[in-house]
């Protein structure tokens, strides 16, 4: 045994404290993961969809609805890097607009496509790297830096394109947004997540860099004094944060066929949403990608299913908002339990019929206070 | 004014530069009066300040919420949704009940934007998510209640009675009253954090939580008074906002939210919480509200102003934060 040999090197306390081999995990425990949650709730989400709808497990119907959430896709990957450093950035859906009005501008103006697009992914990546060199260099909170450039952005796309819009875009350009793999039903753009969504996996489950992702996210201090190249790290994931929202400003601009200068508006939290859902924590050092796509295709069912029940984007919303708060709120909760609960004295119990009450008494004037405006229409 | 001025730094550097992150503010205010005063003779009348603090006011209350709750080191992003929501609920009340006092339009409207600040507070203490998610969340979910609220319909202008529509535009006192409401807003903050005791310990709480349960403040409790108090301003700002602009639609107040942190941080309140003041949140306010009446009046192409609005935040943080690392160099020893 090689146990032995490293007890006699350092010592039996620390084997006690470090043990040679990895800890061996019961069958249960390996289900005790947030994946494993995530992966229960698309199967829900899919048996309750097929029983509500019958268009639900329709192939054509499915692969028109992923392509969907796409875009949403290509962002979240980086951001569940810089989320995992504890960073966030907030900028990216203007990002996205700032690129794919840019590259209107250039089709406008009569510039090859194929040049106006690399531009764009071009000025993507220096908007990026603009976010890091504000984070990493001028050492700004990343919220600050970020809301900054997230109502710069947005600003550079009005001026660039004001009240026009692009349109008319070729069908090689289009085709990534809305071409199919040849031969099948695969949209390219779900090909085109599922290769970067490998290739960004990877990066941060089986390099040094990703290590250096989570390292950061624990404790960004000690990395430093490790030798960890905390700036560059940073400089470099808000950079690709940049390329991938200008990519996806690409691929929402082929779905669509036009281009708009608010393109995108609002998309930064449903990212966020995203990645945090999938069990990235929001204050850093940890998270997994697989969990972060698991969440993706979650929302997609939810709202796929809900679209197909004719349920309003917006009300969809309530859905996918009460799945993030409950996700973290029900994690917190079972620690809560786990830690001998709350003990319920009289205040508490009091206090919290107060609130039942409270919130009992919105929803009835809720309902009773739309009930006559309603009727008259 | 601020609560980590040491006493013994009054005649310092340190002490000199607090006092001049505000006046860095007043000095970029000049600057673009002067500046947008050359371009456009009518900026610099009675009037259009009038204006400017019309347009401002609703802006105002919500960021002097917004500061009490950066302050604790939290966010509150669902204020526009809670806007928005608030908005709708008053507009179909009184819609239906055309006949009911202003008086009790304005506290129904606080009292639902309690509701969901308590709520807000609720999943952050008591649920113990991050103030960021719970308050996305929240923000979806509240931008959602008014569609399911509302069923997509709007309540245009004619719908609503022209006492309520004089409420935030009415001039009894000369000076309309939204303004007034804001001041007073802006007096009772002002006195709430710097006067009393509870207004300390939010400066506590956003300094050092750990040093602050030690002397015994309540943290949890102060976290979840200023997502209340965040939720009564939205509340009051709800019904304002359905009687200045004379209607409620479902977009209501969108993207509201990061105007209000915007403020905030241009006033230079600290995203990680214990530094800020009122003083500050205003002037942050009325320089973004400035920026958006200057590109109007010097006629350059509205798709200018939210460019001009970023680049300024941008400018502003990154001009405190070289400031904050000024100071902590030159910290006497």
């Amino acid at each position: 045994m090689k146990e032995s040999s490293v007890q006699s090197a350092v010592g039996p306390q620390s084997v006690n404290l470090i043990s040679a081999t990895a800890p061996r995990k019961s069958f249960l425990a390996r289900f005790q993961r947030w994946e494993w949650m995530l992966v229960a709730l698309i199967v829900v989400g899919i048996v309750i969809n097929s029983r509500l709808t019958p268009y639900f497990l329709n192939a054509q119907n499915l692969s028109r609805t992923s392509a969907d959430f796409m875009e949403l896709g290509l962002m979240m990957l980086p951001m569940v890097f810089i989320i995992i450093t504890g960073n966030i950035d907030l900028s990216v859906a203007s990002n996205l607009g700032m690129c794919a009005s840019f590259m209107a501008v250039l089709w406008n103006l009569h510039v090859d496509i194929w040049i106006a697009a690399p531009l764009a992914l071009a000025l993507g990546t220096l908007g990026g790297l603009l976010n890091g060199f504000l984070v990493a260099r001028v050492k700004l909170p990343a919220l600050v830096a970020t809301l900054g450039t997230y109502a710069f952005f947005r600003g550079v796309a009005y001026v660039l394109l004001g009240d026009q819009a692009g349109r008319g875009y070729p069908p090689a350009f289009t085709y990534l947004g809305q071409g199919k793999l040849p031969g099948t039903l695969i949209p390219f753009s779900v090909f085109l997540f599922v290769v970067l969504a490998v290739i960004f996996g990877l990066v941060l489950h089986r390099t040094t860099f990703g290590r250096y992702l989570f390292a950061i996210g624990n404790n960004e201090n000690a990395c430093i004094y490790a030798g960890v190249p905390v700036v560059r790290v940073k400089l470099i994931i808000f950079t690709i944060s940049g390329f991938m929202s200008a990519l996806a400003g690409m691929v929402l601009a082929a779905r669509f066929g036009s281009t708009r200068p608010d393109i995108g508006t609002g998309m930064e939290l449903s990212v966020i949403t995203a990645a945090v859902l999938g069990g990235v924590d929001i204050l850093g050092g940890s998270g997994t990608m697989p969990g972060a796509v698991l969440a993706l295709v979650l929302i997609g069912l939810v709202r796929f299913g809900m679209g197909l029940k004719n349920i309003e984007d917006q009300v969809q919303s309530i859905a996918i908002g009460s799945l993030l708060i409950l996700s973290i709120l029900l994690a917190s909760a079972a620690r809560t339990i786990s830690a001998g609960g709350i003990k319920p004295s009289r205040q508490t119990i009091i206090l919290a019929i107060v609130f039942v009450v409270i919130f009992a008494a919105f929803f009835f004037f809720f309902y009773w206070s739309r009930a006559p405006v309603l009727a008259a229409l | 004014m601020t609560v980590e001025n040491p006493p013994v730094a009054r005649s310092n550097l340190l002490w000199t530069l607090t006092r001049w992150r505000e006046a860095g503010i007043i000095i970029f205010i000049l600057i673009l009066a002067t500046v947008v005063s050359l371009r456009a003779s009518d900026f610099l009348t009675l009037g259009n300040f009038r204006d400017i603090l019309l347009d401002i006011s609703i802006l105002t209350i919500v960021a002097l919420a917004q500061t009490m709750v950066i302050l604790t080191h939290g966010i509150d992003l669902s204020v526009g949704s809670g806007i928005g929501l608030v908005a709708m609920m008053v507009a179909y009340t009184i819609k239906a009940n055309p006949n009911i006092p202003l008086v009790v339009v304005v506290l129904l409207g606080m009292a639902l934007g309690a509701v969901l600040g308590i709520f807000n507070g609720l999943i952050i203490t008591l649920g113990k998510v991050p103030p960021i998610i719970a308050t996305l969340g929240t923000m979806s979910i509240y931008r959602g209640m008014v569609f399911l609220y509302s069923e997509g319909y709007w309540i245009p202008p004619y719908q609503l009675p022209n006492s309520f529509k004089l409420l935030a535009k009415g001039t009894p006192l000369g000076i309309p009253n939204i303004i007034i409401i804001a001041v007073i807003v802006a007096i009772l903050v002002y006195y709430f954090l710097n006067y009393t005791r509870t207004g300390r310990d939010i400066y506590a709480v956003g300094s050092n939580p750990v040093a602050a349960q030690y002397t015994g403040i309540r943290t949890e409790r102060i976290i979840f008074l200023v997502y209340v108090l965040s939720g009564i301003a939205v509340g009051l700002a709800g019904v304002l906002w359905a009687s200045r602009f004379e209607s409620s639609q479902t977009n209501t107040a969108l993207g509201f939210e990061l105007q209000t942190i915007a403020a905030s941080i241009v006033g230079g309140v600290s995203i990680s919480g214990g530094v800020g003041t009122v003083p500050g949140a205003l002037l942050g306010a009325l320089l973004l509200g400035m920026i958006n009446n200057a590109v109007t009046l010097v006629r350059i192409s509205p798709f200018w102003e939210q460019a001009a609005q970023g680049l300024l935040i941008l400018m502003a943080v990154v001009s405190d934060n070289l400031i904050m690392r000024g100071m902590q160099r030159n910290r006497p020893k």
